[in-house]
């Protein structure tokens, strides 16, 4: 156990022993004393809480009336440690951002975990202590888990799937259908640093200073926003997989309305863009793990605006383009140099170009 | 960014475009040579922006969409074979051959890797010596010196495990082939401003003279395009016909010696195929005798694979300026990003994926 990663996590040193088990055996999945010397001595003592303590075979939850939203997501990247977060806290924040785009407060999430055989005992702690650290920033408690352990070769060193609830805020109703003409299209910050991160370390691309992943629980911002706007928010949205374009792509065809964008006033960070460049990469089509998309009654705009300039996730949030009931279902943006063109979902993954 | 927004200036660009306006007197076809253009225009909606008398055809210069039908399955032969590692450019990956692709192949458990550099193909050459490393090494003078380094290294290195599949096409042969068509409707061409940075522009004085069509040697930012059409426009207008450079900051008439040294070390000229134009004499790179044994052709032995094209596909008239991608039957039907049937509906480069993408139906 290296000293950064007892800072990094604050939980002291990995509790299994790793002179008996460096790496992670078929054993600790399998059901026995070795199974269950993981879940309790890693699991359990490092996601202790009520619902999760007994150890049974699920959580009970007492909850309230109302409406209640629940997310799945599940997580496979490489590399598993990444410049600004690694697997364990990106999937935290993925569900977290999933509730909190549906106007509710998360409260509990779930983690299932397919272990690969032979995933570094110190990797495997690094991670769950980073998911402790970012559930606890996020305010939410792990309530029960999973674990498989797979045969080397069958796994990508490990993949984890997160559920995560919550309730929905009173007087919220967050949906693409109560977007209306002349609303107002916000994003929470710079586009493209998950991505584009991803791919600089995956690469070997280097800059002058490291790109970071801009994963974060958004559900702090998204109080924030609804605090200032309430029911004048239409729609939330983090813009993950394909990117600001696909996001927009998405709410347009479901409202049945039309969004468009101004290319000038898209947030991008100068190294985010250079990287874009040298690819030939769309930084609207590049994944994001740490913003949103607020879309907002004109006459409350400016509130949301100053609120979220208020939240440290929202500093540089800005106005990126508008709803119009021309073209519905479709994404059109006007070009920096004030020309016209159709920002449509991409088939596919972008592939870097050859010249 | 700086290098960057200064191209991307909209008080600028329309200064240009009522420049173009101001002087443009009849209907002028201009093709610009280039995939990455081609791409500049649709995509900041210049084509839109243009007095109507310019119409923009699309030229052959797209690397992905040019590389015949027959070295695609000789790549996916080769790629299929279990001792081989095979190394491609992004793009690369998703061109169909007759029935499948480069990632279709890797996902039924080929050894398919995509590079950034033929230098990292050497490298994983070095580190798998049990391997048989190949480099699909496609593209125009722009790509082809990096990969006669990396031939170079390799039998510098004394590496017997490193071969390139060499589709390496000539821009000035294309433009002579267009040319020299009797439906030809090109006017002035603006040729690429990366192929020049390596070649110079003194191969294209005598193309201009024989046909006497001006040449506008042209950059790839917005404000780079809208200069160079409207040197086009202006020569065009004043029937005169030459070579004129607008991409100074980059392209110098000698071009660079060094890159055009290496070339002629490794490479000989020789007859090459164009997907959808067909063969275009002496318009492709080859590896020379001396280092043959670096060509996965040879090694492999797959010179017999030639398979027919598709029929349907109308790519080689797109990319002689002839039809524009609306008007395949095909187009945004049988044909689209998810199902290509033909190249340039595949790049990002393509004209067809770039209509696709950017709306242009008609």
């Amino acid at each position: 156990m290296t000293d950064d990663i007892i800072e990094l996590a604050g939980l002291g040193a990995c509790p299994i022993p790793i002179s008996d088990y460096p790496n992670v055996l078929l054993a600790h999945g399998g059901g026995g004393s070795l199974s269950q010397m993981l879940i309790e001595n890693m699991f359990a003592a490092t996601f202790s809480n009520d619902w999760l303590d007994p150890l049974h075979d699920g959580a009970v939850i007492d909850v309230v009336a109302g409406r209640m939203a629940v997310s799945t997501d599940s997580f496979v990247i490489n590399p598993l440690f990444f410049p600004g977060g690694d697997i364990g806290s990106l999937a935290v924040h993925g569900t977290v951002n999933d509730i909190a785009m549906c106007g509710a407060t998360p409260m509990a999430i779930t983690v299932g975990m397919v272990i690969e055989e032979g995933l570094p005992m110190e990797d495997l702690w690094r991670i769950v202590s980073s998911m402790r650290r970012a559930a606890d920033e996020a305010g939410v408690a792990v309530a029960t888990g999973d674990t498989k352990v797979v045969d080397r070769g069958k796994g990508d060193g490990i993949f984890i799937n997160t559920t995560g609830f919550g309730m929905v805020r009173e007087g919220i109703d967050i949906r693409p259908t109560r977007m209306r003409a002349s609303d107002v299209v916000i994003v929470s910050g710079t586009i493209a640093d998950h991505g584009i991160a991803i791919m600089s370390v995956r690469e070997g691309l280097e800059f002058e200073t490291a790109l970071e992943s801009d994963s974060a629980s958004l559900n702090g911002l998204v109080d924030v926003v609804l605090d200032a706007g309430g029911a004048a928010v239409h729609v939330l949205r983090d813009p993950t997989r394909g990117g600001v374009a696909s996001a927009t792509n998405e709410i347009a065809k479901s409202a049945g309305l039309g969004i468009r964008l101004r290319e000038s006033a898209l947030p991008i960070n100068e190294q985010v863009r250079a990287a874009c460049e040298i690819l030939g990469f769309d930084p609207l089509y590049v994944a994001n793990e740490g913003k949103c998309i607020v879309i907002v009654d004109p006459g409350s705009a400016d509130d949301v605006l100053a609120a979220m300039h208020g939240h440290p996730l929202g500093r540089s949030a800005t106005v990126i383009g508008e709803v119009v009931e021309d073209h519905p279902g479709r994404v059109f943006l006007t070009s920096s140099i004030g020309g016209n063109r159709v920002v449509d979902m991409i088939s596919g993954e972008q592939l870097p170009r050859i010249c | 960014m700086k290098y960057v927004d200064e191209y991307r200036d909209e008080t600028e660009a329309r200064r240009y475009l009522d420049a173009i306006a101001a002087i443009v007197t009849r209907p002028w076809t201009i093709m610009e040579i280039c995939g990455g253009q081609t791409h500049t225009f649709i995509k900041f909606g210049i084509d839109e922006m243009l007095p109507d008398e310019i119409e923009l055809v699309h030229g052959p210069g797209c690397p992905v969409c040019v590389t015949p039908l027959e070295m695609i399955e000789r790549a996916l032969a080769i790629a299929k074979r279990p001792e081989v590692i095979f190394t491609s450019f992004g793009d690369m990956m998703r061109v169909p051959g007759s029935d499948t692709d480069l990632l279709t192949i890797k996902a039924r458990g080929g050894d398919v890797r995509m590079v950034y550099s033929p230098l990292d193909a050497v490298r994983l050459a070095q580190a798998n010596p049990d391997r048989e490393v190949v480099f699909f090494a496609v593209g125009f003078e722009t790509t082809a010196p990096a990969n006669a380094m990396a031939v170079r290294q390799a039998s510098m290195l004394g590496l017997d495990n490193f071969s390139i599949l060499s589709s390496h096409v000539l821009v000035p042969p294309a433009m002579e082939a267009i040319l020299g068509a009797p439906d030809n409707r090109v006017q002035s061409f603006l040729a690429a401003g990366h192929v020049c940075a390596v070649m110079g522009y003194w191969e294209y004085g005598p193309i201009a003279e024989r046909y006497e069509t001006p040449v506008v040697v042209t950059g790839f930012e917005p404000l780079d395009l809208l200069q160079g059409t409207y040197m086009a426009v202006r020569a065009l207008e004043e029937g005169r016909y030459g070579v004129e450079n607008q991409y100074t900051r980059a392209v110098t008439l000698e071009g660079n010696a060094p890159a055009q040294a290496l070339l002629q070390e490794v490479f000989v000229t020789v007859d090459r195929p164009w997907r959808g134009i067909g063969t275009i004499p002496m318009s492709g790179l080859s590896l020379r005798p001396e280092y043959a044994r670096f060509d996965a052709v040879v090694r492999f032995d797959v010179e017999a694979i030639a398979p027919p094209e598709n029929e349907v596909c109308i790519a080689g008239d797109i990319m002689r300026g002839l039809r524009k991608p609306h008007d395949c039957p095909a187009f945004g039907t049988a044909c689209t990003p998810e199902h290509p049937l033909g190249a340039p509906m595949v790049s990002s480069e393509g004209a067809c994926a770039a209509y696709f993408r950017y709306g242009r139906v008609g």
